[in-house]
């Protein structure tokens, strides 16, 4: 069983975000992060090739500079190897975009029997990127999986409803997209962060794949106008001293809500 | 480009078109009276109410027999757009079934998209979306370059759903073509997970629950004040992830958006995820420890106090009124 996760490396989502004053593009420059939410993703090919027979499971990021930091946290958790597509001519890339340059660096790393992403990324969350892999790739997909089993080519999951959710089934390969709190991540061991530093990560550009009209070149779309929206006024704030509960009652009393 | 074409993916739930599905179709209709909604699934009995709302045409595709739409209903789009009916513009809402249709039909269009929007203005060269963004304090407009049709979606509320009093729309079908490999993912089965009271996106008063209540056994207290109040529990993404709640309780960007008259915050610390879905609340009112918490940067009413007292004092008193 042959895994690939896909995970993006982003800016520290402690720190707050910007945008880059010419071209609008959110900042992501320094030191990038593994996306909490593929974590998730990690951590379920591991178990999922663990439970069927073993096999490898690697990973595919798009990054600027070459920025490795957030892969090496996904290899330091088990993953084997990776492949980091980094290329100046990528900056701007739309989703769309995203998912062509990832499926070209999935296709060359050979036959993957289970494409696995994030719902989302928690920078930019167009959240389309799986399954718009799943489309260029011509695989079925199931997003925002919470439960995943595969039996022999079949996969079958739980999907989340707007109501509750709906039991898939699937054959391989596919791209799965996880939610968080399907597994819990584990936290790499020393062992494995030191075997991580030696595990090979090949690095390519867009060309090399293939992939043209990249970047601001290949985005349909274009920032326009930024604004601040208009703040909501703050209110009365009381310490509680014990009868904070009936400032609450009069509030929702003068609402006619009781 | 003038807009003088508009589709809107159109969802129904229990026989009637979904509230969303009205929003969307009443914004349609704003910017051109050529507006038809596309169905994933049987119309017959969504066809009045979509025509009310500003339909004046429903494509329908027939019942999917258990096929996930994203493959079946971009496919039988495209192969309407192929036979000659080109929209500007294709509205969805963002939800599950939204995310997945137009993320394969911009594949089979090559076409860019724009999610997570709240507006969408017609432009002096094109089409143009507004996003929020840093927790809804800043807004991005971006636009389209290109040619359409243009693929953009909505988050739930952001526009006003109203009866344009129209005729019910005719339905014409649009069959869903061979959709190979990808198109094999099949629903086997349907699990409604029960929830009683009003529904947390309709609901009047609206009790969230996070971190701050410290275990998963302390979110009955949020279950008993949003009974009281007749409103819908509530929860921030941090609890949902530690599986105390189901995600179907999740307010937030990756969760649900609610507009209710009155919000209470009962230990949820306001991080930006969480603001973006319940901000628009009329009256907010916040339970904290921590005064430094970003939610009280919000609040109509914000209690510096601890939830394990504040709210059982709360609830008993409002019992004692009965």
């Amino acid at each position: 069983m042959n895994i690939v996760v896909c995970v993006k490396q982003i800016p520290d989502p402690a720190t707050p975000g910007a945008l880059d004053g010419s071209s609008n593009a959110l900042k992501r420059e320094g030191k990038l992060i593994l996306d909490e939410s593929d974590g998730y993703g990690v951590e379920m090919a591991l178990q999922l090739a663990a439970a069927n027979g073993g096999g490898d499971v690697s990973i595919v990021s798009m990054a600027p500079n070459g920025e490795v930091s957030g892969m090496r946290t996904a290899l330091a958790m088990g993953a084997a190897k990776g492949i980091l597509v980094s290329d100046p001519a990528l900056a701007g890339s739309d989703a769309l975009t995203t998912a062509k340059v990832l499926a070209a660096a999935i296709t060359k790393m050979g036959a993957a029997d289970l494409i696995i992403a994030a719902t989302e990324s928690s920078d930019g969350y167009t959240g389309t990127v799986p399954e718009q892999l799943a489309e260029v790739l011509g695989l079925p997909s199931v997003t925002f999986a919470k439960k995943v089993e595969i039996s022999g080519s079949t996969l079958k999951a739980d999907r989340q409803t707007e109501s509750g959710y709906d039991e898939v089934q699937c054959p391989l390969p596919a791209v799965i997209s996880v939610t968080a709190g399907v597994v819990e991540p584990r936290y790499p061991s020393f062992k494995g962060i030191m075997a991580a530093k030696s595990k090979p990560i090949d690095t390519v550009t867009a060309s090399d794949l293939g992939v043209t009209a990249v970047g601001w070149a290949g985005a349909g779309q274009k920032v326009v106008q930024v604004t601040q929206a208009e703040a909501r006024k703050a209110g009365e704030i009381v310490e509680d001293d014990g009868n904070a509960f009936n400032k609450i009652v009069a509030y929702l009393e003068n609402l006619k809500v009781i | 480009m003038a807009i003088n074409n508009i589709w809107v993916f159109a969802q129904g739930a229990d026989g009637v078109p979904t509230t969303g599905t009205l929003e969307l179709l009443s914004k349609a209709r704003s910017l051109t009276s050529n507006v038809a909604a596309f169905v994933g699934g049987d119309a017959s009995s969504l066809a009045a109410v979509l025509g009310e709302y500003g339909a004046t045409k429903v494509y329908a595709t027939g019942d999917l027999g258990g096929k996930l739409p994203g493959p079946a209903v971009s496919a039988a789009m495209k192969a309407v757009i192929d036979g000659g009916d080109t929209p500007n513009v294709i509205f969805f809402p963002q939800n599950y079934e939204g995310r997945d249709i137009i993320a394969r039909l911009s594949v089979k269009l090559d076409r860019t998209v724009l999610t997570n929007n709240i507006d969408l203005l017609e432009t002096a060269d094109g089409v143009a979306a507004t996003t929020p963004i840093f927790g809804g304090n800043t807004l991005v407009t971006t636009a389209f370059t290109g040619n359409g049709p243009h693929l953009v979606s909505f988050r739930p509320k952001s526009f006003a759903a109203e009866s344009a009093g129209g005729a019910p729309a005719s339905v014409v079908t649009a069959a869903v073509p061979d959709t190979g490999a990808a198109g094999a993912a099949k629903v086997l089965a349907v699990h409604v997970e029960a929830s009683t009271g009003p529904k947390l996106d309709e609901a009047d008063v609206v009790v969230s629950g996070g971190r701050g209540l410290g275990e998963s056994g302390k979110y009955g207290l949020v279950e008993d004040l949003a009974k009281l109040l007749k409103g819908a529990p509530g929860a921030s993404r941090a609890i949902v992830d530690a599986g105390w709640v189901p995600y179907s309780y999740q307010v937030g960007q990756t969760g649900k958006v609610v507009k209710p008259n009155v919000y209470i915050a009962a230990g949820i610390s306001g991080a930006t995820q969480h603001m973006v879905g319940m901000k628009g609340s009329k009256n907010i009112i916040a339970i904290n420890k921590d005064k430094e918490a970003p939610i009280f940067g919000v609040a109509d009413l914000g209690i510096v106090g601890d939830v394990h007292k504040v709210l059982p004092q709360l609830i008993d008193l409002l019992k004692s009124r009965g």
